[in-house]
């Protein structure tokens, strides 16, 4: 019973919250999760418009200088030297060369630090390029000059031949924009080509299979393959991905840690900008706050646990302990059917023994009164006749005594009250008691005040009160024997009735519990534990009070209080 | 001399010895053995003082003494019950019983009994 009612209360009170917290921990988690990668997208964002502005903005400048002056303006080196000039002074360290190239790959005309007039650019990746386009972005390279730069272009025809003007763009000042790009802990960007080569420094170790990763983007995939078709799929276990109209985000496991990423197309999708950052940096908050409610979550459950235990115990004890008393007052209303039946009968057999005894008493008294006759009186044996005959009625009348006794104390209980006088009460149940007292070899003492006042109770209360504390003082005597003192007195408004004997006493532990329901000390079966606590209730209603003192090993006085009825007081 | 008492119980044996021992204390008794006997008796001769038993089969104890008391008014009745109970003397009293003695009765408390009952009866006679 305890384990089914434990389970259900745990059930009922767990259930709801596991449900409401995994639900609400789901959403929120998903939700936030989402508002990360979007800020994250936002930021990256600005940052991919600034990257391309920077790039155009470096290409237009070359085309201006190639639209606003001629072949021939821009082949004189003095005045390309003064062109440069102004470009690195409006843009400090970004421009680093400026040249003139024929349209067989030889420079024909040269700006800058290094001597490379005439130099030959035909094997050169880009140049092959730049040729067949009219505007040309490299990807870097180190090139001849064995630094990393890329090269910005603007294919020209004056007449029949074609020739073109080309700016090196420091690498530095470009690699700077892309690092400024810090987030949390391990967030850092960097800008790959279709290859997966490096266009920027990378602040942070990037992902080993970068390069395969790039594949799920669609524009590598177009500029690669030349092709629009599905993205490829790539062979690095993608965990999650979400395409935008311009990015692809996503996350990726490697080296046991999680990694989201996000891919957003720089320079019409040659090249990537790749953002990634540890899926815990990047979500520390939300972590934070999961181990703050698991931490919140895991003693509630306990507690929960804990209290549902105590309690189902203790009202399943207190249940049973309904129970057992429900019982014992079952036991207790079939034992007052029982006394009610047997008093019936005593007062029957009282009344029909009371008849015999009738009898034989006027009997004796006939016979008494024919000794008196003339004839009998010089019988020697006279006198023994007449005391013979006298204790035949004095036996008579020992009977009287006995059933008119047990036909008072057998009459119907009833709680009505009447005013009593407590003495007269108290011979009563000593006349019950004295024989099994008698029994005992206990001495009964009384003390009573014959200007003792009334009080107002039910007769049949009230000797219950006196039967059982005057019981129980002979019960603690046993049968070696004692004193009982029974005192009746005034103390102001009450009347007090002490019952006193010198029994074993009780002891401090069943002091305190002496008048609780079912305590006893009396073996299994000997008694109910309910005497006590019967009379406590009885003259706790009365407005009286019943205490006990008691000292082991010399005996116990309980004292009746019993307010003396208000007309008599 | 004396009072003519009647002695009203069914322990025919107990009314016999009774009124044989008042007799010798010289008193006149007659005995009625149950409720119609007595009523019959005390229609047919002049009784001063009634001893009468409760419970008895037939017409019982209260009843005959509710009758005597509506009746025969002058008449005395002295209870002579073995059922001790103090409901039925209060009760008895209260239909106006002269007296209420329990079995086995003392003679000396009978006879102090009729006698004050007989005083009684006379006193109202003489009136």
């Amino acid at each position: 019973m305890t384990r089914n009612m434990t389970l259900i209360l745990i059930l009922v009170s767990l259930l709801p919250l596991i449900l409401l917290a995994g639900l609400m921990g789901y959403h929120f988690e998903t939700s936030y999760r989402e508002k990360v990668l979007e800020h994250l997208q936002e930021l990256l964002e600005k940052h991919q418009q600034n990257i391309n502005s920077f790039l155009d903005e470096k290409l237009s400048y070359i085309k201006v200088l190639a639209d606003s002056y001629t072949y021939d303006q821009l082949t004189n080196e003095a005045f390309l030297e003064n062109k440069l000039a102004i470009l690195q002074h409006a843009y400090s360290g970004v421009f680093v060369d400026l040249g003139v190239l024929n349209s067989a790959g030889i420079q024909i005309s040269y700006a800058g630090n290094l001597k490379l007039l005439k130099a030959d650019y035909s094997n050169a990746q880009w140049f092959q390029e730049a040729i067949k386009k009219d505007y040309y972005l490299s990807d870097v390279f180190s090139g001849l000059r064995r630094t990393p730069h890329f090269i910005v272009s603007v294919k020209k025809r004056s007449g029949d031949k074609e020739w073109l003007l080309r700016a090196t763009i420091d690498f530095e000042a470009f690699n700077s924009l892309v690092e400024q790009i810090r987030i949390g802990d391990t967030g850092s960007a960097l800008i790959v080509n279709s290859k997966g080569e490096f266009q920027t420094h990378p602040r942070i170790e990037p992902s080993p299979n970068l390069a395969d990763l790039l594949r799920v983007a669609p524009w590598v995939w177009t500029s690669t393959r030349g092709e629009s078709v599905e993205p490829a799929q790539s062979r690095t276990p993608v965990e999650m991905i979400s395409y935008a109209s311009n990015a692809v985000s996503g996350m990726v496991k490697s080296r046991n840690r999680n990694t989201i990423f996000i891919f957003m197309p720089l320079k019409s999708g040659e090249w990537t900008l790749v953002y990634q950052q540890d899926e815990d940096d990047a979500f520390s908050q939300i972590n934070r706050a999961r181990s703050l409610a698991l931490a919140i979550f895991f003693p509630g459950c306990l507690g929960i646990v804990l209290v549902v235990l105590f309690l189902s115990r203790n009202m399943v004890r207190r249940i049973e302990k309904s129970d057992l008393e429900r019982e014992m007052m079952n036991e207790q209303v079939i034992e007052a059917g029982k006394l009610a039946s047997i008093g019936e009968l005593a007062a029957g057999i009282a009344h029909e023994i009371n008849n015999p005894v009738a009898i034989m008493v006027e009997e004796a008294g006939w016979m008494e009164d024919l000794l008196d006759e003339e004839e009998f009186k010089d019988s020697g044996n006279i006198d023994e006749f007449r005391r013979s005959l006298k204790q035949i009625g004095i036996q008579g009348v020992r009977c009287r005594e006995i059933t008119h006794k047990l036909l008072s104390f057998a009459r119907k209980t009833d709680p009505v009250h009447r005013e009593i006088q407590v003495n007269d009460t108290i011979g009563e149940i000593l006349g019950i008691c004295s024989q099994r007292s008698k029994f005992n070899n206990i001495r009964i003492q009384t003390e009573l005040d014959a200007d003792l006042p009334l009080v107002s109770a039910s007769p049949t209360e009230l000797q219950q009160v006196f039967m059982n504390l005057i019981n129980n003082a002979i019960d603690a005597m046993g049968s070696g024997g004692g004193l009982l003192e029974v005192r009746s007195r005034v103390d102001g408004d009450m009347v007090v009735v002490d019952i006193a004997d010198t029994g074993h006493g009780i002891s401090n532990t069943a002091m305190s519990r002496i008048f609780e329901p079912f305590f006893t000390t009396k073996p299994v079966g000997k008694g109910t534990g309910l005497g006590l606590s019967i009379c406590y209730g009885i003259i706790k209603k009365l407005g009286g009070t019943l205490t006990v003192d008691s000292s082991v090993g010399l005996g116990t006085t309980f004292h009746v209080h019993i307010p003396t009825h208000p007309q008599t007081g | 001399m004396g009072t003519d008492i009647l002695i009203v119980d069914d322990e025919v044996e107990l009314a016999e010895t009774l009124a044989e021992r008042l007799r010798l204390r010289g008193f006149s008794v007659s005995a009625a053995f149950n409720g119609e006997q007595a009523l019959q008796i005390m229609e047919e001769t002049s009784v001063g003082v009634m001893l009468l038993d409760l419970k008895m089969p037939g017409i019982d104890g209260m009843e005959i003494l509710r009758r005597v008391r509506k009746t025969h008014p002058d008449i005395e009745v002295i209870i002579l019950s073995g059922h001790g109970s103090e409901q039925d003397e209060t009760y008895s009293r209260s239909l106006g019983a002269f007296e209420y003695l329990r079995k086995p009765a003392d003679i000396g408390d009978v006879v102090d009994a009729v006698k004050r009952a007989g005083e009684l009866g006379q006193g109202a006679k003489g009136r």
